[in-house]
């Protein structure tokens, strides 16, 4: 895969963001101080960060769920304002429908649109994209969460969107799924060029699948460095370039929670 | 040694999938015989009693007219227990194919047969003997007198109180719904709104009958309000529970995937709100029936409850039990068609959910 990465090809714009909010003692927490990034198009961007570091906040005011205090988020020239479904966002739980059939989950987004009409061969491609014939009838607690992660995904891109937001979706799942899932990501990746920006604490999972890394810091959430991954697809999770930058990035995430906040008060 | 471990496995299992099902045994043929022979023979019991228990007290028996035959309440009551004897023969035989029935059908044998010889002992009591203190407590096959005499009348009052029913329940289940979204989507109709649903959903509907009967043209419209009434605050108060308690994801979710919010509320909230829906309508169901017979009772040209209050007039009290039987057998068939239509709607639950 080689990308020419220049200003040009820039799809979305982070310029000077910053969010903060309140916890429930009323202590002011500054969730995401002073950040800028650039995303392009169509690469595979991981961020990475302990928990608290503001990386699902990042994602989330990306997706248009929440907005920032200042700075501004532009995609492809536009503010970003509100949710669009041209940003689509899987949920670290998934967030099926529980209604719904696998089948009419996944048509959600067309549904929403009022094209379904004109789309239904795009779900039932979908299905077979992620392997779920003959579950499209099944309702979503009678199938496994590697499958209902896969739902979802197949959900959010059914929307063809210019960005595909993933907040830790394969966090709670085993390995096994996880390495299926993350093959089915690089893959869908791959076929649609999406550009997809995946928030995770798995390093592995980062390097594994992401042409960069963000290793975010917590309190105050900011960017502490961004990493180019260069290794060829597909990429061995045991290769000793691999390992190089997996212990490259723990070090900088230990050297970020080198002075330990305390993280609670008693 | 796992090997060998293993090719045995298959056939253990299949030794205990022929004696468990889903994790209960299976009954036996002969103990399904025993408990097909108890079932029946409470009724047979029953008939037995009927027939050959001489009719000791002075009871006046007469025969009517039903199509080409000529009938005492007590040949009557003869048939009805042979039709109840030949449909629980026949549930039972049916039941013997499938291992769930079949431990259904088992496990309600004490039961039937106790209601056989309960009904022989009180059509001794009853009827034969006299012995309860009558006409307050008259025999099994007395009651069923009421459908000789009169059941093309019973039938009318029947189909009266049927129509009230639908047409109040129908458009309480419509308000209720509809001004439950409202309640729970717009905070400002909460506040408005919600307060004055609270304070008058404590007050039995009937309570507004005499407003009821002087502004409404008809008494069946005035009855209809009632239960409309009746099942409007419960069915109300819960959709707007429901609709209020959806997950703020799930609403992120749709945004995501580009719903607006027509998609929010009809495809996001009332299907997240449904299970409490359906409280709703089965407690407004409950209401209804007490709300139907009570109007019916204090006022309307018509209806099973106008048939008690008729029959009480007079002293017959068979007819008075005639009548809470139809109801009995009427409010179940509509009581089943709500479960029913509930299954079908939250069929994503099962199996996910403890019901």
């Amino acid at each position: 895969m080689s990308r020419n990465l220049s200003a040009a090809d820039i799809i979305l714009r982070i310029e000077n963001v910053n969010r903060t909010y309140y916890d429930n003692s009323d202590n002011h927490v500054e969730a995401l101080s002073n950040i800028n990034l650039n995303v392009y198009r169509g690469e595979f961007l991981s961020i990475i960060g302990s928990s608290g570091c503001g990386k699902t906040t990042l994602l989330r005011l990306i997706a248009g769920l929440d907005k920032p205090e200042s700075g501004s988020l532009i995609l492809d020239g536009e503010q970003i304002t509100g949710p669009d479904p041209e940003r689509g966002y899987v949920f670290q739980h998934g967030g099926l429908f529980q209604w719904l059939t696998v089948e009419k989950n996944i048509a959600t987004g067309l549904k929403a649109r009022h094209v379904y009409r004109e789309n239904k061969e795009k779900v039932k491609n979908f299905i077979e994209l992620i392997g779920l014939n003959g579950f499209e009838k099944a309702f979503p607690h009678q199938i496994s969460g590697g499958m209902a992660q896969r739902v979802a995904i197949a959900r959010a891109l059914i929307n063809n969107p210019k960005l595909l937001l993933l907040d830790e979706p394969m966090g709670a799942l085993d390995s096994f799924t996880r390495a299926d899932i993350q093959d089915k990501l690089l893959q869908l990746h791959r076929e649609n060029n999406t550009t997809m920006i995946l928030v995770t604490h798995d390093v592995d999972e980062a390097i594994y699948l992401s042409d960069r890394v963000v290793i975010m810091t917590p309190r105050p959430g900011k960017i502490s460095e961004i990493m180019e991954i260069g290794l060829p697809h597909p990429r061995h999770r045991g290769g000793s370039e691999f390992l190089s930058i997996r212990r490259s990035i723990l070090e900088k995430l230990q050297l970020a929670s080198a002075m330990p906040q305390p993280e609670y008060n008693i | 040694m796992r090997n060998l471990v293993k090719s045995y496995l298959p056939a253990i299992a299949t030794i205990k999938a022929k004696q468990e099902y889903r994790g209960e045994k299976i009954a036996s043929g002969w103990e399904w015989t025993v408990k097909l022979i108890f079932t029946l023979s409470g009724f047979i019991a029953a008939i037995a009693a009927n027939i050959f228990v001489k009719q000791i007290a002075d009871v006046e028996i007469k025969s009517y007219n039903v199509g080409a035959f000529l009938l005492t309440f007590n040949d009557l009551y003869r048939l009805v227990l042979l039709a109840i004897i030949l449909l629980y023969a026949a549930i039972g035989i049916f039941s013997y194919f499938d291992p769930g029935r079949r431990a259904k059908f088992i496990s309600r044998a004490p039961f039937r047969l106790a209601v056989g010889i309960g009904l022989a002992v009180w059509d001794i009591l009853g009827t034969k003997l006299l012995l309860l203190p009558q006409p307050f407590f008259p025999g099994p096959a007395k009651i069923l007198e009421a459908f000789l005499i009169e059941s093309g009348f019973i039938y009318e009052n029947m189909l009266y109180s049927l129509r009230l029913f639908f047409v109040g329940f129908t458009l309480g289940v419509i308000f209720g719904i509809g001004t439950g979204i409202l309640i729970g989507w717009f905070p400002k109709v909460y506040y408005w709104v919600y307060p004055v649903l609270k304070l008058t959903g404590v007050i039995p509907a009937v309570a507004w009958m005499p407003f009821a009967l002087t502004l409404f043209p008809t008494p069946f419209s005035a009855a209809a309000f009632l239960i409309v009434i009746c099942a409007w605050f419960s069915i109300a108060a819960l959709t707007a529970q429901g609709i209020q308690s959806t997950p703020k994801w799930q609403f992120e979710v749709a945004k995501t995937l580009g719903a607006k919010t027509p998609y929010l509320v009809f495809r996001v909230a009332v299907p997240h709100a449904m299970p409490q829906i359906f409280t709703g309508i089965s407690n407004a169901n409950g209401f209804a029936f007490t709300t139907l017979v009570m109007a019916e009772m204090m006022g309307q040209p018509g209806g099973l409850g106008y048939y008690i209050n008729l029959s009480k007039v007079w002293s017959a009290y068979y007819k008075v039990y005639a009548s809470i039987l139809v109801m009995a057998v009427l409010f179940s068939i509509i009581m089943k068609i709500i479960a029913f239509i509930r299954a079908y709607m939250l069929r994503w639950q099962k199996g996910w959910v403890k019901e």
